[in-house]
């Protein structure tokens, strides 16, 4: 069997003993070039790229990435220039797996099937959709599945362990287990240890899942999660982002530096 | 084709996966809800079979809230139409002022058997989060309402009663700064808070749970009204038309909820949305404008939004009515025949305002004046024998400053 990119990418990062880096942009944030652009940039220091179609409504976002949500939504971003931004990624000789992540009504409104026919057309590897939980998802999970577009399954502090055991049955190479009670951008409320106990036991269940850790991941704690399979990395990027703008700096090189030194806290 | 049932609550009439019509409503949620709203599912269909829970609602309903609410023949509204009767049912004479007092105490009883101390909920309007923080107050719970910075503005009064009551307002500075953001916050406060705290929508929308827990606390207008009828007709009617304002659409649910199995000849069931300024391209109508199928805030409804999928903003002079979405059951009942569905804009509902207080002495809010603007709109050309019964079902005191603004008054 040939390995997805995304199951290659995980594999690739246990040879050298670390976690994998997934890093979360918003699509068009804050412009179509220059989300290109850092996607560019980072693209030799990450693993994977998640890549978020903004949504003005989202019920599952914090402030960081609302804002980068809202620029780029303001800024025009529409469905066709996010596939466009991936297709045009996947140029690049090192480019990245790519994960999209957004909410169901944008990939509804698109058409399910559109939708994923455009994924496997520009190369999108992977998809988040944050408001179609399981079991509801698991007719569309298949039929990501068939079009060689990985459905991530999400698990939180709340999942319990029966729950838990029937998503992990249905999910495929990559599980998102997120950290704690918050949306995306909160304050790391709980301690590492106990999310890596939470952590383990998700991979007790099936430990050939790759398991991705994310909400509240830092450069300040990254590295107490040296043990997961990966870490995600989103609303410090997308603050950094906004902070550029605000000091009218490149917010393509101050995401790279950050996202080098993200690396190195976890190499 | 979808049909309703007969003898059955609509609030029970979705599918296994919390969908009426095979598509309304649902929980497009994120995964950290889903055993809150598991257990919030349990917990609430245990109580609505519990007859300790029914005597301590239907106690604090009569004594608290004040129950029933007055039903009465506008005369003279009718007599300067010159057609059909009008009459109302007065929801806004229920403590504080609106229908809304009815899922906020419920919400809190709930709350209370579910041992949590802390309950958030959104408002547009602001009439959701004042009695929210009033029912929090009586039972001892203590209350955050989420409410845009454009409502807070619009809708003073209100604001000050939930701060007297000891509630704090979280300003929600997000997109239009209204109810379908304060919504969003809310929503997202409680994806971080779900262990200590309980929420409250402050409608009939959002995952299939709090569709059904609001559907059935404003059910007692309805149970309310069909007794009043029966007493002052001796029987019902042949020609009843139920007019009522459709935001989220739980005051419209409330008053209906006991007439939807009676024939649409009979008993007809209308429902007024905001259709904003007339001169503006933007409305609050999803149901009466066409609006297409969509997601928001948990559940699938006819949404206004654009061809992506990005939600609308919206438009009303009225807070309450200022929302993008809607009741999954609405969707329902208009996919179904039983209701229908029409918009009155700023002006009409003004107008309406105008006649009703010249007439009538009663204050009805900006938000059942839309509902008002229907009636004045058909009752001359309808005969005496019909019984149009409009649900005032706020009061205006909350508009004072648009009014005066608008009005001069
Ligand atoms: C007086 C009044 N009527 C109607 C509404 C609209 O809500 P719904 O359609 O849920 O009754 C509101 C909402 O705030 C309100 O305050």
């Amino acid at each position: 069997m040939i390995m997805s990119p995304i199951s290659l990418a995980f594999k690739n990062c246990k040879k050298e003993k670390r976690p994998a880096l997934l890093t979360y942009t918003v699509a068009g944030d804050h412009t179509k070039k220059k989300s290109l652009e850092i996607l560019n940039s980072i693209s030799s220091h990450v693993d994977i790229c998640e890549i978020g179609f903004p949504h003005n409504t989202p019920i599952a976002d914090g402030g960081q990435i609302q804002t980068s949500s809202y620029r780029a939504i303001k800024n025009g971003i529409k469905m066709k220039d996010v596939f466009q931004i991936v297709k045009k990624f996947k140029k690049n000789i090192n480019a990245k797996p790519v994960i999209l992540m957004g909410y169901y009504n944008m990939i509804y409104q698109y058409g399910e099937n559109k939708f994923l026919k455009k994924c496997k057309q520009t190369g999108v590897n992977g998809l988040i959709v944050v408001d179609l939980p399981w079991p509801d998802n698991k007719i569309f999970a298949k039929k990501c599945k068939n079009n060689l577009v990985s459905f991530i399954q999400l698990l939180s502090p709340t999942t319990s362990q029966a729950r838990m055991e029937k998503i992990i049955k249905d999910s495929h190479e990559m599980i998102y287990l997120i950290s704690m009670l918050s949306t995306t951008g909160g304050k790391l409320k709980v301690s590492p240890k106990t999310i890596l106990k939470n952590y383990n036991k998700v991979k007790k269940i099936n430990k050939s899942k790759n398991l991705v850790i994310g909400f509240g991941i830092t450069s300040k704690n990254i590295s107490s999660f040296k043990t997961a399979d990966g870490c995600v990395v989103g609303s410090e990027i997308c603050k950094k982002i906004s902070q550029s703008i605000e000091k009218r700096q490149n917010p393509v090189t101050n995401v790279s530096n950050m996202v080098k030194n993200l690396k190195k806290k976890i190499s | 084709m979808i049909k309703i049932k007969k003898g059955k609550p609509l609030i029970d009439q979705h599918d296994k996966n919390g969908f009426w019509g095979g598509k309304f409503g649902g929980n497009f949620i994120p995964e950290t809800l889903k055993k809150p709203i598991e257990d919030l599912t349990i917990l609430f269909e245990k109580l609505r079979r519990d007859k300790n829970f029914i005597k301590e609602r239907d106690y604090y309903f009569k004594n608290w809230v004040g129950a029933p609410t007055p039903f009465i023949k506008l005369e003279n509204l009718t007599k300067h139409l010159g057609g059909a009767q009008i009459w109302a049912k007065v929801v806004s004479e229920a403590n504080g002022g609106a229908h809304k007092i009815y899922n906020a105490t419920v919400h809190c009883l709930i709350t209370k058997r579910a041992g949590k101390k802390y309950i958030v909920g959104d408002t547009g309007a602001g009439y959701a989060g004042k009695m929210l923080s009033m029912a929090a107050k009586k039972f001892g719970l203590k209350c955050k309402i989420f409410m845009g910075v454009k409502d807070i503005k619009r809708q003073k009064p209100n604001c000050d009663a939930m701060r007297k009551n000891g509630a704090e307002i979280v300003p929600v500075y997000s997109g239009s700064q209204t109810l379908v953001d304060a919504v969003s916050e809310c929503m997202r406060y409680w994806v971080s808070n779900c262990d200590t705290t309980a929420m409250c929508v402050g409608s009939t929308v959002g995952p299939n749970i709090f569709v059904k827990i609001c559907g059935w606390s404003t059910a007692q207008i309805s149970r309310e009204l069909k007794n009043q009828i029966k007493f002052v007709f001796k029987t019902i009617p042949k020609k009843i038309k139920l007019i009522n304002c459709v935001g989220g659409g739980s005051s419209a649910y409330g008053f209906w909820s006991e007439f939807i199995d009676y024939s649409p000849d009979r008993i007809s069931l209308i429902g007024v949305e905001a259709g904003g300024p007339s001169k503006s391209k933007l409305h609050a109508a999803p149901l009466s404008r066409g609006a297409k199928l969509g997601i928001l805030h948990g559940a699938a409804s006819y949404v206004c939004q654009n061809n992506e999928g990005q939600i609308n903003e919206t438009e009303s002079i009225s807070a309450g009515l200022d929302y993008p979405g809607v009741s999954p059951m609405h969707c329902f009942l208009k996919d179904t025949k039983r209701a229908k569905y029409t918009f009155a804009t700023d002006e009409e509902a003004l107008s309406a305002y105008k006649l009703v207080t010249k007439f009538e002495n009663l204050n009805p809010s900006l938000e059942p004046c839309h509902a008002f603007a229907e009636a004045i709109k058909i009752a001359p050309r309808l005969s005496k024998d019909t019984i149009i019964i409009v649900n005032s079902c706020g009061d205006a005191q909350k508009d004072r400053d648009i009014l005066k603004q608008r009005l001069g008054r």
